[in-house]
């Protein structure tokens, strides 16, 4: 059986406390040659493509505004579209919210970036319903739950029903939709991209956001990062599409990863603790420690121990403006004690424990087999990659793991698979690949020469079709 | 004087209207040619008329993807405010400005049509009035958007743990007939603070238009062809130049501003047929009669563009009213002579004193 292929994107770092701001190599958050920067090493890396995370209210925590993480950053589309201009070959993905937007603008947005990246574009398709963001908007926004998946899926076949409309190379055709959430009647302005749709990925976990993204998503952005809860997922996702009558590799299953490097083991372990520890400040550690209590706990000594009382019942959240992954806080605060009192570990100390623990640390030739091990053990088909610095946190990466584990670059000594890989890196048309055909057959060999898959799979018959191999 | 561009023009060949490079390639030739700005027309509607199906991009995103491959020239974007949130308008055009290193405009517009309700099937279209009503009070939302971060408040203070001093990001709490908007802004405030906003004066009699111009226009263009505004004799394109230019001079008055902080140019279109030399005669009677200047709308592109800055910039540089040699690279408010604004937040501006009934500026 040949190995399995790494695919790797990139997570531009964002606004919560993985995203290390007080470093001195820590630039802006908002120039643009900071995302400049941060693209062109992924290109350079030979990433499938960069990401650009998006949350449509500032955090706010015992309701004032979240000031101990990143704050604030730019428009995706506007970024992404300016970033189209400066690469050649990265997907340019980004989150972009249903519930908060109209299905033919978002339609006409796509559908404009793939005409000005020449197909490269990608969304994360999020849903939400809280009416807490949705005051930021004229309809308000909040969603029962339980349509939130609904409205997703409506937005998605409306979008597509525009995508669609007008074929490359023919006319302009009409778009007509009544549903229970939308209607929409009228041409779509563009005609189809190079990809025909954008590469569509999802990172809903629920039952219902599982089920929505293995019917429709071409790669689910998953956060299970550990070996066991990263096998459950893929087996799962891909389970579902199976039953869903997809082929499973036509689903990509891309967990969040965080990674530290070093000269040697030792020097990567020292690093990653160094990194926890700006990551989890004491006024971080304080705030987290209050998310889960549900109370004010200022008073509390970071480096001291763990309050004697219980967290609030009811779970009742005092962070605004960000996704809960976990809402049993009860067991999460007796997870958090029993991890105090088994290592006699403070505030502070638990909460790096609990929270800010690396993906992958290790010599670039550990991280390279680590992450190949993983996606061997199909736990994973590649990782979004999250640094903690803006915008150098990919150069080591880039500079040293991808040239232990790719092979994307290495014409002189490819073998003949390796060249196929290299083909599609390189492109048919000198173009480069588009995202999806990236997607579905990467063009990172990991770790040693393996047959890459170039039996390719569009979804769309109007893709193009990528490189022969 | 000041020279701009209309890109609305007809492309030559339909498939050019979707295809970045067309687009480079027309902001680089403005470029050239040391224009102040270019304008990039947008609706949700392809445009009619002309052989062959031509399709329309988006225009912040195109002016995005033209931004890292410019240098001088400002990049005025067209944005309906109809449909559109105005918590996305801000932050988009907040950002274009950033990746443009402060050479941002916006040209807010009304989608007037049935054709363009029916794609967002939210509600019916609206008398003009109130459309434009609604367009003041989007211009009024993103403003104060932009505002809602003061310049200074990302301080990254190590010693407390702080990134950003909350006390300077406001809540901007509007309410208003169309809009309630809560913010911050998700985005930090842009390099000009406020992108200049660019305004369209109506060819017809539109009073809430007039008023919108007044309050926030820090470019208004005045049209070279008569909307048969009732009652009024044709007054030939100097009359109406003259006439356009008046009234936005007394709406701006009328809303407590200074009318000399306001671009009017007038709008000249550039035919196949039209000589260079005719094309500079109505720049300079415009500016005989009061404007500031003109933007030339080519009636095809890339063609029509290319005759403006080969033809028509050398004449006006001939007769004195540009200045030789490349354009600046200064911010695009910089070339309108315009100050980067105060952020009324910073003292303590109660942003609920005109906006509505709520309490709070957080």
């Amino acid at each position: 059986m040949s190995k399995r292929q790494l695919h790797l994107a990139a997570h531009f770092p964002g606004v919560n406390s993985t995203t290390v701001w007080s470093d001195p190599a820590s630039g802006s958050q908002t120039d643009f040659a900071s995302f400049v920067h941060f693209a062109h090493t992924a290109e350079r890396g030979g990433f499938d493509f960069l990401f650009l995370a998006e949350g449509l209210r500032l955090r706010e925590h015992r309701d004032r505004i979240h000031d101990l993480d990143v704050v604030g950053r730019p428009d995706t589309f506007t970024v992404l579209n300016a970033l189209a201009a400066v690469t050649t070959h990265l997907g340019l993905g980004g989150t972009i919210n249903t519930t908060y937007n109209e299905p033919y603008e978002v339609a006409r947005q796509f559908g404009s970036m793939e005409q000005l990246s020449g197909g490269r574009s990608a969304w994360n398709l999020v849903t939400s319903s809280d009416a807490f963001t949705g005051e930021n908007f004229r309809r308000g926004g909040f969603l029962a739950p339980e349509h939130r998946y609904r409205r997703a899926a409506e937005f998605l076949q409306v979008a597509r029903a525009c995508w669609d409309s007008w074929p490359a190379g023919g006319s302009p055709g009409w778009v007509e939709h009544t549903g229970e959430h939308f209607q929409v009647r009228g041409r779509f302005p563009l005609p189809a991209g190079p990809q025909g749709h954008p590469v569509l990925l999802q990172s809903g976990d629920s039952d219902a956001g599982r089920e929505f993204g293995a019917a429709t998503a071409d790669a689910i952005f998953s956060r299970h990062t550990t070996l066991a809860a990263g096998k459950e997922f893929f087996a799962d996702l891909k389970g579902r599409a199976r039953r869903l009558g997809r082929r499973p590799d036509d689903l990509k299953i891309l967990p969040a990863a965080t990674f530290v490097l070093g000269d040697t083991a030792a020097d990567a372990q020292e690093r990653a603790e160094h990194i926890r520890r700006q990551q989890v400040g004491p006024a971080t550690a304080i705030a987290f420690l209050e998310q889960v209590w549900g109370r004010d706990l200022s008073g509390y000594d970071p480096d001291g121990p763990l309050p004697d009382l219980d967290p609030e019942p009811g779970g009742v959240s005092i962070t605004r403006g960000r996704v809960r992954h976990e809402k049993d806080t009860l067991a999460v605060a007796r997870r958090w004690r029993a991890l105090a009192e088994q290592r006699n570990l403070s505030i502070r100390e638990v909460v790096v424990e609990a929270t800010a623990r690396q993906s992958f640390v290790g010599t670039p030739t550990q991280v390279a087999e680590q992450m190949d091990d993983y996606v061997q053990a199909e736990a994973s088909d590649g990782f979004i990659l999250v640094p903690h610095l803006t915008p150098g946190g990919l150069d080591e990466f880039v500079d040293t793991v991808v040239p232990s584990c790719a092979t994307g670059a290495a014409t002189a000594t490819a073998t003949p698979e390796q060249r196929c890989a290299n083909t599609c890196w390189a492109g048919r048309t000198g173009r480069g690949c588009s995202p999806a055909e990236r997607v579905h057959r990467a063009q990172w060999c990991s770790c040693g020469p393996r047959p890459p898959d170039c039996s390719g799979s569009p979804r769309s018959p109007r893709r193009s079709p990528g490189p022969a191999c | 004087m000041r020279l701009a561009v209309d890109l609305s023009g007809r492309p030559e060949h339909p498939a050019l209207a979707v295809r970045a490079e067309h687009w480079v390639d027309l902001a680089r030739l403005a470029e050239s040619g040391a224009l102040d700005f270019v304008v990039f027309d947008d609706s949700f509607v392809p445009p009619g008329g002309g052989p062959g199906e031509v399709g329309r991009l988006e225009a912040v995103a195109v002016a995005a993807r033209v931004a890292p491959l410019t240098t001088t020239v400002g990049l005025v974007a067209t944005a309906t405010t109809t449909h559109t949130e105005p918590f996305h308008l801000s932050k988009a055009l907040a950002t274009l400005d950033f990746v443009s290193a402060g050479r941002a405009g916006w040209q807010p517009d009304i989608s007037r049509t049935a054709e363009e309700a029916a794609l967002f099937g939210r509600k019916d279209a609206a008398p003009v009035d109130a459309l434009w009503r609604e367009a003041a009070e989007a211009v009024d939302v993103v403003t104060r958007l932009w505002d809602s971060w003061e310049d200074d408040a990302v301080i990254r203070d190590v010693a407390t743990g702080r990134y950003v001093d909350r006390d300077k990001l406001h809540h901007v709490d509007f309410r208003g007939e169309f809009f309630a908007v809560k913010g911050p802004s998700i985005t930090p405030r842009p390099p000009q603070a406020h992108p200049p906003v660019v305004l369209r004066l109506p060819a017809g009699d539109e009073p809430a238009a007039l008023a919108l111009i007044g309050r926030w226009a820090d470019v208004a263009r005045v049209p070279s062809v008569d909307g048969g505004r009732a009652g009024a004799a044709d007054p030939g394109v100097d009359g109406l130049a003259a006439d356009g230019a008046g009234r936005v001079r007394a709406a701006v008055r009328a809303a407590g501003r200074d009318p000399e902080e306001v671009s009017v140019l007038l709008d000249v279109p550039i035919g196949p047929t039209d000589a260079a030399e005719a094309v500079v005669d109505r720049a300079a009677a415009a500016l005989g009669v009061g404007l500031d200047g003109v933007v030339l709308v080519p009636e095809t592109l890339p063609g029509g563009l290319r005759r403006a800055v080969q033809e028509v910039v050398p004449l006006l540089v001939g007769r004195g009213l540009r200045a030789p040699g490349p354009g600046r690279r200064t911010t695009l408010r910089e070339r309108l002579g315009l100050a980067r604004p105060a952020n009324p937040y910073a003292g303590g501006f109660d942003a609920t004193a005109t906006a509505g009934p709520v309490g709070g500026t957080g």
